[in-house]
């Protein structure tokens, strides 16, 4: 086993020089392992991931400190007999309601952001925008300044004719829709979206703004946030759907409100 | 190192043809290698079980298609209610009616004549069943109503498909134990293999009373 | 007594022809090796596959000549396609969940153990036994046969989520024929499972010798019990699922497939059906299935601590409680293997209490094998190591899991590396290590020889060391936010600062799989050129020490033990020996 430990250690070593895996993870840990936050629950979130990362962090650490020093302590010796014990009850009861305690404490802090971001009611005000996937591409639809979506026909899905969801062209309503491939919204303002899907069920997912949620064919699924930071960030597909599921990409911009005023402007005009 | 106990002493051979004696009747008798450490009833008493266990795993099946069901039922707007042909009234009597003659079967046990006469009813009456379901599916198709019509059809087919495999392999079993009554030329069968057999035929009614309230009312 | 056409207990004489006794055997023990070497050969599969899982991650479009030869179609010019990726993806998956962590830890040791534990000759039902065997073998054949069809193997991945797997060839290569295969092997598998599974229980129940209370069934049969419980109630509920699926594809029926879909501009004709219909019905299965995978190695690991730490086991029934609680749990938890999936976020906190109650039996375990640690005299055995190392990686896949069982910090983990990380250390590389911890111990009973110790503990140094060195790193990939089950990492900028960590993987990955040769090696070489064994070689207590290595015919030569003591009587006080066997009446010497 000496042996085993000895040559791992040293091929350890070996590839973590050559990968330069070091630095890798050094610079992973300066963004704490997560890149900055850019939405207001994103931030709750983080929080939630390092309260647990610090008490799993305790026990995972004493346990496997414990595992180690009992199997090195009370290793086999001459004179060495083992304790004829059964256990306690007293030490069972013990044990149980201290990890019951523990984990639900810690687990029933994170529920507060969870209701947030999916049960409570989005802001009057907040912008809403249709997402709808499809293998393998983002579909991002605005209402347009009448504020109300369009109806969509499956029948009339025609990606080639520039027509992917299917907007019906008797529906006044849908005049204005504003179909594009990738998505803008303004910093600071409650975002409502509608998530649906043409085909498969996908993920949308945005890493930095904490959001990931499965868009299901057949059903259309609210997600509420608020970008707190502008950037350009990118969208990905979080759910096995297909095999270009590796490469469905779009991207998020968070704009200032006069930058996401003049985005809309100009994809108005095409 | 190894201390093998003493063997006790074997238990008394089984009475041939007494109650508690396993499938077979015409058989050995005891069983030297179970002699020392298992009380004797105990080799038959695993056929309850494993039968026990068998239909718990079908209720299971059985559970999950009902729970699809109601959760299809109640997502959907596009659910239509599927007639249902008033032959199962008929069928639902015909296999209660087996559950009746089987159990006749197992009281005459001993009495040759009488028990051939209330198995073979009970069979029969399983193998009506039968072609009752098939009759019934054939009227749903002569009106138009088909596997993949509406979800309602959809389980329709799907829940009277499923119990009626599980009752051929009923009436299959009840087959399968004439045969051997036959094979063997002896007196009747032991009461464990009835017994098990009784179980499972019991449950196959009962489930069908089960899926067809569920279709009447539930549709 | 019985009948010979139902089980084969009245005959006691082995069989003499080469089929009846090597391939269609009713002997609870040929089938336990049959069920271990075709784990053994599903192992090496999903283990190969792996590495060409891995090598297409950190080096997409190398060209391996091999690959070509044999799927011209998958690898064109030897290059994998994303498609081959996801079906070697799926294929992994399924072969291990399935053929691997549910059959050799149960089917295998299970089978060949359980009924000597506990002093019985054979299983309640032989020829049922051999059904299952053979219904296994089928499902493995025709999921193999799944790589050989138009389209290859299907690419849903081993969840098989509807529509994707639904829909037919339109929704991608392999959804044809492939995916049809799939769900047929799964569905005879469901069968086989479930044939064994009775068939443990009614052992356990009815065929304990005299003595052999409940309370004094070794832990790893407890193990098996509960474990077969969850079998029976989680199988039926899969072929359900998989018969409903099957009839979304063939039948035209939609109980999975939703109205208006349109796929590559194409509208399906289906209305009203629910994708999460069948994420509740896989996951109702899903997730006992993972406590099917783990629960044998837990059993295991309690007799290997207790075995070589000279000490009974601390909380025996503590450990009993906490097994049937973590099965009695496992029914309830599902849920929390969709809180992205769209279903109502009510039931996720629902779900994620529940998941947290189901972590504090986890936790009893773990202190109760610390305990029987405590004031042993631990032998490092190779069982041992394996043993120790099953702990030692239950801990960290366990609180790994209280990180995914928190919808909120879930959002950002779902479906990332962190999720790889976490399932592949708790039920995939600590049920492996019950697995092996089991085969160093059992070996020689098994196969009359020993294997080499020195080689074990080799063994146990590469695995231990490579398995920590494959994992870790993936908990930072999930924490920087790299989504699971992409066939290549060139499609984002964020995943392009990551592709150091992929390649340390990855090289970590083939040193690890290389060193088990060690093992391969180590198991073949010591099948014919090993040690002859004792009858007990390690100084243990239960029934299987009791009997000739490897054990005759009917295992006890016609004389059923009587027993008079618990399972893990080590190190009892004024007893001559520090082991003292099951079979001893306790009026000894004492």
């Amino acid at each position: 086993m000496l042996l085993a430990i000895t040559i791992w250690i040293f091929t350890l070593i070996t590839v973590i020089l050559f990968t330069d895996l070091v630095p890798e993870m050094l610079e992973l840990a300066s963004g704490q392992w997560f890149p900055e936050t850019a939405s207001v629950h994103g931030a709750i979130v983080d929080a939630q991931f390092f309260n647990t990362l610090m008490v799993t962090g305790v026990v995972f650490i004493l346990a496997q400190v414990a595992l180690g020093y009992l199997v090195f302590r009370y290793r086999e010796r001459p004179g060495q007999t083992a304790y004829y014990y059964h256990g306690s009850n007293k030490m069972e009861w013990a044990w149980t309601a201290a990890t019951t305690v523990l984990f639900f404490v810690m687990v029933s802090m994170g529920y507060g952001v969870w209701l947030d971001v999916y049960v409570h009611a989005a802001p009057e005000d907040a912008i809403q925008i249709e997402v709808t996937a499809q293998q393998f591409a983002w579909n991002i639809r605005y209402p347009g300044p009448d504020g109300q979506f369009g109806i969509v026909r499956p029948e009339l899905i025609d990606d080639a004719a520039g027509n992917p969801l299917g907007l019906d062209p008797q529906d006044p309503t849908g005049e204005d829709d504003l179909v594009v491939p990738t998505m803008a919204i303004p910093v600071n303002r409650p975002i409502e979206l509608i998530l649906r899907s043409k085909d498969v069920t996908h993920n949308f997912s945005v890493r930095e703004l904490r959001l990931k949620q499965d868009t299901v064919p057949g059903m259309m699924i609210p997600l509420r946030f608020t970008a707190t930071k502008t950037g350009k960030y990118e969208i990905a597909c979080s759910e096995l759907c297909g095999m270009g599921h590796h490469r469905m990409r779009s991207f998020l911009d968070v704009l200032s409100d006069q930058g996401y005023a003049d985005w809309l402007e100009d994809q108005s005009e095409f | 190192m190894a201390t093998i106990a003493p063997s006790l002493p074997k238990p008394k051979a089984q009475s041939p043809g007494g109650s508690g004696d396993g499938f077979d009747q015409g058989g050995s008798g005891g069983d030297g290698g179970h002699g020392a450490g298992r009380p004797k009833s105990l080799p038959d008493r695993r056929y309850y079980t494993g039968m026990m266990l068998g239909l718990a795993a079908i209720l299971m099946l059985f559970a999950a298609f009902t729970s699809a069901y109601v959760v299809r039922k109640g997502l959907s707007d596009d659910w239509q209610a599927t007639a249902v042909p008033g032959i199962l009234w008929l069928n639902s009597m015909v296999l209660l009616a087996s559950s009746f003659t089987l159990e006749k079967a197992r009281r005459w046990r001993q009495v040759q004549a009488r028990f051939q006469g209330w198995w073979w009813a009970t069979t029969g009456l399983g193998m009506i069943f039968l072609i009752g379901q098939i009759l019934a599916w054939q009227e749903l198709v002569a009106g138009g109503v088909y596997l993949n019509t509406n979800p309602s059809s959809s389980f329709f087919y799907l829940l009277t498909g499923t119990h009626a495999v599980h009752l051929l392999g009923g009436v299959m079993a009840l087959l399968y134990l004439s045969w051997r009554v036959w094979r063997r030329n002896s007196g009747g069968l032991g009461a464990t293999a009835l017994g098990v057999t009784a179980l499972y035929w019991h449950f196959m009614d009962g489930l069908w009373i089960y899926l067809f309230l569920l279709l009447l009312i539930g549709r | 007594m019985a009948d010979a056409a139902l089980t084969s207990h009245a005959v006691h004489e082995a069989p003499t022809g080469f089929i009846r006794k090597w391939i269609f055997s009713t002997d609870h023990k040929v089938i336990g090796i049959q069920y271990f070497f075709l784990a053994l050969f599903s192992v090496l599969l999903g283990m190969i596959l792996s590495i060409f899982i891995r090598f297409n991650l950190v080096w997409p479009g190398t060209e391996i000549p091999l690959l070509e030869t044999f799927f011209p179609v998958g690898a064109p010019g030897g290059v994998m396609t994303p498609e081959f990726y996801l079906s070697f993806l799926t294929m992994h998956g399924t072969l291990m969940v399935f053929f691997v962590l549910t059959t050799a830890p149960q089917g295998g040791f299970g089978n060949y153990f359980l009924p000597i534990q506990i002093g019985a000759d054979d299983m309640a039902f032989p020829n049922l036994n051999m059904l299952s065997f053979w219904f296994t073998f089928v499902a493995l054949v025709v999921l193999l046969a799944a790589f050989f069809v138009t389209g290859g193997a299907p690419i849903s991945g081993w969840t098989a989520y509807p529509p994707l797997s639904a829909l037919g060839e339109i929704a991608g290569p392999g959804l044809g024929t492939g995916q049809t295969l799939w769900i047929v092997s799964i569905a005879i598998f469901c069968v086989a499972a479930l044939l064994g599974a009775l068939n443990f229980i009614t052992t356990t129940i009815d065929m304990r010798t005299e003595g052999m209370t409940l309370m004094r069934m070794p832990l790893t049969v407890w193990s098996w019990f509960v474990t077969a419980i969850l079998g029976l109630l989680a199988f039926g509920v899969l072929l359900a699922a998989g018969i409903l699926l099957l009839m979304d594809r063939s039948a035209g029926t939609s109980f999975f497939i939703p109205g208006g879909l349109v796929v590559s501009d194409q509208i399906i004709d289906h209305k009203g059906g629910s994708p999460l219909l069948w994420q509740h019905l896989f996951w109702f299965f899903g997730h006992p299935e993972v406590y099917i995978a783990i629960l044998p190695g837990m059993g295991v690991t309690s007799q290997l601590l207790s075995t070589f730490s000279r000490k009974p086991i601390f909380g025996y029934r503590a450990m009993v409680y906490a097994l049937f609680g973590i099965g009695i749990l496992g029914f309830m938890v599902w849920g929390h293997h969709m809180f992205m999936s769209g279903m109502s976020p009510y039931t996720a906190i629902f779900f994620s209490l529940l998941t947290t109650v189901i972590a504090v039996p986890s936790a009893i375990k773990t202190f109760n094998w610390l305990g029987t640690l405590w004031r042993g005299n631990v032998r490092l055995t190779t069982p041992m190591l394996f043993a120790v190392g099953f702990v030692s990686l239950f801990v960290t896949g366990g609180v790994s899991g209280l990180f995914l069982n928190q919808p909120s910090t879930d959002i950002y983990l779902h479906d990332t590396y962190f999720v790889v990380a976490h399932f592949h250390i708790i039920m995939g590389v600590a049920a492996i290590f019950g697995i092996f911890g089991g085969t160093y111990y059992w070996f020689s009973k098994m196969f009359g020889r020993q294997m080499s110790e020195f080689w074990g503990k080799v063994h146990f140094g590469f695995t231990f060391v490579g398995v920590y060195a494959i994992f870790t790193p993936m908990h930072f990939l999930g924490m920087a936010g790299n989504p699971r089950r992409y066939a290549e990492l060139t499609g984002f900028d964020f995943l392009e600062p990551l592709a150091s960590i992929h390649l340390f993987i990855t090289i970590a990955a083939f040193i690890t799989i290389a060193s088990q040769l060690i093992f391969l090696i180590n198991f073949f070489w010591s099948l014919f050129k090993g040690k002859k064994a004792e009858i007990n070689p390690w100084q243990a207590t239960t029934l299987e020490w009791e009997i000739p290595s490897p054990p005759p015919h009917d295992n006890f030569a016609g004389k059923l033990p009587v027993v008079y003591r618990g399972a893990y009587e080590y190190s009892v006080p004024g007893e001559p020996l520090d082991y003292s066997m099951q079979t001893a009446p306790k009026t000894a010497e004492s």
